[in-house]
């Protein structure tokens, strides 16, 4: 092998081992998804190595590959699996319709599309009818399945945990061992399970679930666990809903998110591209019926939560766990015990430009950004379109929706979304990552406040100096009316009606 | 990467929990195609802040950054790591890491030393107000020191070989390519493929339509 880089010279080196947790594969009998999904997926463990994982599926964006392409030229090494593999163009994309104007993101279009071709991997670049947000495409072509591995140099890879899959983010050299290897040494984390009783509230939704769940594990509540949802909320959830949900499994800190798969997983999966057919539908379906955990199953953590009690969430600081009821009001830090806790607050609150107490219906927005990996899918639009039928987006708000795939984009069009959006005073723009990470022209300005439906309230996120706030959907659509943060229930009636 | 057994020099207090890989490399730097140059990104937009801890010349030339609790939080991105070694930073102190960003670390040979709470607490105080002590990390044998602070830190044994000898990832899995291989001959052949039509996605007997195009073992474009 033409190796440029070290490797050791014997196969086993030490017996030093401190691996115990990542090299058993044996597992008790009752078994939770996660041990399922990974059991499955050994190409090999023992030694003082950790497990080595085969991926099912790697997917490929343009601004966490290229230095792993340029690893594999140097080291003269090949893709190993393009058919496992696919590459779109996302987080650069201008979502006005017109070209790439900036010069370093028009570049790293282009080296993606060279390494596509180069190393034989299927690219969907901007206005292939198959581009979009790399975790809204997954599963809408039917790759995201049950059962597998699925990685991609992005930390929200977790959305797709919601078919079941074992999905986790990785970083560029990560990224280059899949390209070449198409496995992963992985150390095997804990299984934790987050179970979701009762039913959830008329206008709460899976976003705020996702944020009660932060709220009450905190940033590291995950730390070193892949999170299983569970319970009757989960159940009740779509695939858009689970994928929103396990999407911010990693602002808890976790490695990952899951929910078992059942019919509401076969019914959206059955006939889209690349699901299997016929015979093979039918064998995939036997394995993937004894996916979910054993009655026995046990998990290394368990956190409860009561869906009947939970209310739209908004955050008011500058990580996702700083989040509060649309009810409550602006926490004050000095009553705040933890020190460590306290001066995050205080700190957040002063680039958030919020004074304690402040009641958060009172805190008028400058604008309204719905889409994202967590929130751009077609029942994203319809929840937020059904709250703007018959009304405007308050004059002083600047409000955008951003389809999360052209997919997406062509049936809500069909469904007369569009029209709705526009009529309402939103813009109506082509599929991106858009005003999430602020690496196209979809950013804030210095002080704006922005209700948006993306996954990070991190401090210059959304562009620098600019201040975000997480919302659902359906508040992020009654936030653009109101004028500040509200519920859909507190808007008055509709015009004409 | 380079191999790496002890880390010894001055170090930056940063005592902030939470810090995200955003703030450690803003996003307007990831558009870069390439690995280096990514020191002047460093905090960029803190660094703005006459105040930031990272402007003060008594820490000028240090190699060690010590945190607070779940330090490179958030995103993937690796840019967070190549921004702290371009730098100059060769270890990273901190009382938790987030997970993407930890496994980062350990692929480029940043230290990423994870201690209890109350030593990396002891360690922040001890610097912040003697900006000339020594931090030392020595990665074969554990230990992290600083004044009067001796403590272990937690890294699994397989990293720690990986970070002592400087060994490559992909080299060490490719010695088990007759294991993937036969891996790849057992997979189920309705396993999802992009470059399946629906042709092939229909076709459930045989192996893995691909899997007969896997190059012999070593072999190399």
């Amino acid at each position: 092998m033409s190796e440029t880089t070290t490797t050791p010279e014997t196969p086993e080196t030490t017996s030093r081992g401190n691996l115990a947790a990542g090299t058993s594969s044996v597992a008790p009998a009752g078994r939770t998804l996660f041990d399922k999904v990974w059991d499955a997926h050994v190409v090999r463990s023992g030694g003082d190595e950790p497990d080595l994982l085969y991926i099912d599926l790697h997917l490929v964006h343009e601004v966490t590959s290229p230095q792993a392409f340029d690893g594999l030229r140097l080291a003269g090494r090949r893709v190993r699996r393009p058919d496992l593999t696919v590459a779109t163009a996302d987080h650069n994309v201008p979502t006005t319709g017109g070209s790439v104007t900036d010069p370093v993101s028009a570049r790293q279009l282009e080296v993606l599309d060279l390494n596509c071709a180069e190393f034989g991997i299927r690219c969907f670049p901007m206005g292939d009818p198959n581009q979009g947000i790399v975790h809204v495409i997954g599963p809408e072509l039917g790759l995201t399945q049950p059962g597998t591995i699925v990685v991609c140099g992005d930390s929200h890879t977790s959305t797709h945990g919601a078919f079941g899959a074992l999905a986790f983010g990785i970083g560029t050299s990560e990224v280059e061992h899949v390209l070449a290897t198409q496995t992963l040494p992985q150390v095997r984390p804990g299984a934790m399970a987050i179970t979701v009783e009762g039913r959830a509230p008329e206008g709460v939704t899976a976003k705020d679930l996702a944020l009660a769940v932060i709220g009450r594990i905190g940033t590291g509540g995950g730390f070193g666990h892949v999170l299983e949802y569970r319970g009757e909320a989960v159940r009740a959830l779509s695939m858009e809903g689970r994928m929103t949900l396990c999407n911010m499994s990693i602002e808890a800190g976790a490695r990952a998110g899951m929910v078992a798969p059942d019919d509401t997983t076969f019914a959206y999966l059955e006939g889209r591209p690349h699901a299997p057919k016929g015979r093979a539908w039918q064998e995939a379906l036997e394995w993937w019926r004894t996916l979910p955990s054993d009655p026995d199953a046990s998990f290394a953590k368990e956190v409860l939560l009561d869906a009947a009690t939970l209310v739209p969430h908004v955050t008011w600081g500058t990580n996702p766990a700083q989040v509060v009821p649309i009810d409550a009001a602006v926490p004050d830090p000095d009553e705040i015990g933890d020190p460590a806790a306290r001066d995050a607050a205080a700190r957040a609150l002063g680039y958030m430009g919020l004074a304690p107490g402040t009641p958060i219906r009172d805190i008028p927005v400058d604008t309204v950004f719905l889409g994202s990996c967590t929130n751009s899918r077609i029942e994203d639009l319809r929840a937020a379109a059904a709250v703007l039928e018959g009304r405007r987006v308050h004059e002083r708000v600047r409000a955008l929706v951003v389809p999360g795939s052209h997919r997406v984009k062509a049936q809500a069009e069909a469904e007369g979304l569009d029209a709705v959006f526009l009529a309402a005073g939103f813009e109506w723009r082509e599929p991106g990552c858009s005003m999430c990470l602020g690496m196209n022209p979809d950013k804030l300005a210095p002080g704006e406040r922005c209700a948006s439906t993306s996954n990070r309230n991190f401090e210059g996120r959304q562009g620098r100096g600019g201040r975000t706030h997480l919302v659902s959907p359906a508040v992020a659509a009654a936030t653009a009316v109101a004028g500040r943060f509200a519920a859909p229930a507190d808007l008055p009636e509709r015009v004409g009606r | 990467m380079k191999p790496v057994s002890v880390v010894s020099g001055r170090a930056v207090p940063l005592d902030r929990a939470d810090v995200d890989t955003d703030q450690i490399i803003p996003s307007d730097w990831l558009k870069r195609v390439e690995r280096t140059g990514f020191g002047k990104g460093l905090f960029a937009e803190w660094r703005d802040e006459r105040s930031f801890v990272l402007n003060d010349p008594a820490y000028a030339g240090a190699t060690v950054l010590v945190a607070a609790s779940n330090f490179g939080t958030g995103s993937s991105r690796e840019h967070a790591v190549w921004a702290l070694m371009d730098y100059g930073f060769e270890a990273v102190v901190a009382s938790s890491f987030g997970d993407i960003f930890r496994n980062n670390c350990t692929k480029q040979g940043l230290v990423p030393v994870q201690v209890s709470p109350e030593v990396d607490r002891a360690i922040l105080d001890a610097v912040r107000a003697d900006p000339s002590l020594l931090v030392t990390v020595d990665v074969a044998r554990g230990t992290v020191e600083c004044g009067d602070v001796h403590a272990p830190f937690t890294l699994d044994e397989f990293t720690r070989q990986r970070l002592l000898h400087g060994w490559d990832d992909i080299g060490l899995t490719l010695r088990h390519e007759a294991d993937i291989s036969a891996y790849e001959a057992a997979r189920p052949s309705w396993m999802p493929s992009v470059t399946a039509t629906e042709a092939t996605a229909t076709d459930a007997a045989g192996p893995t339509p691909t899997a007969a195009r896997t190059p012999a073992p070593g072999s190399q474009r």
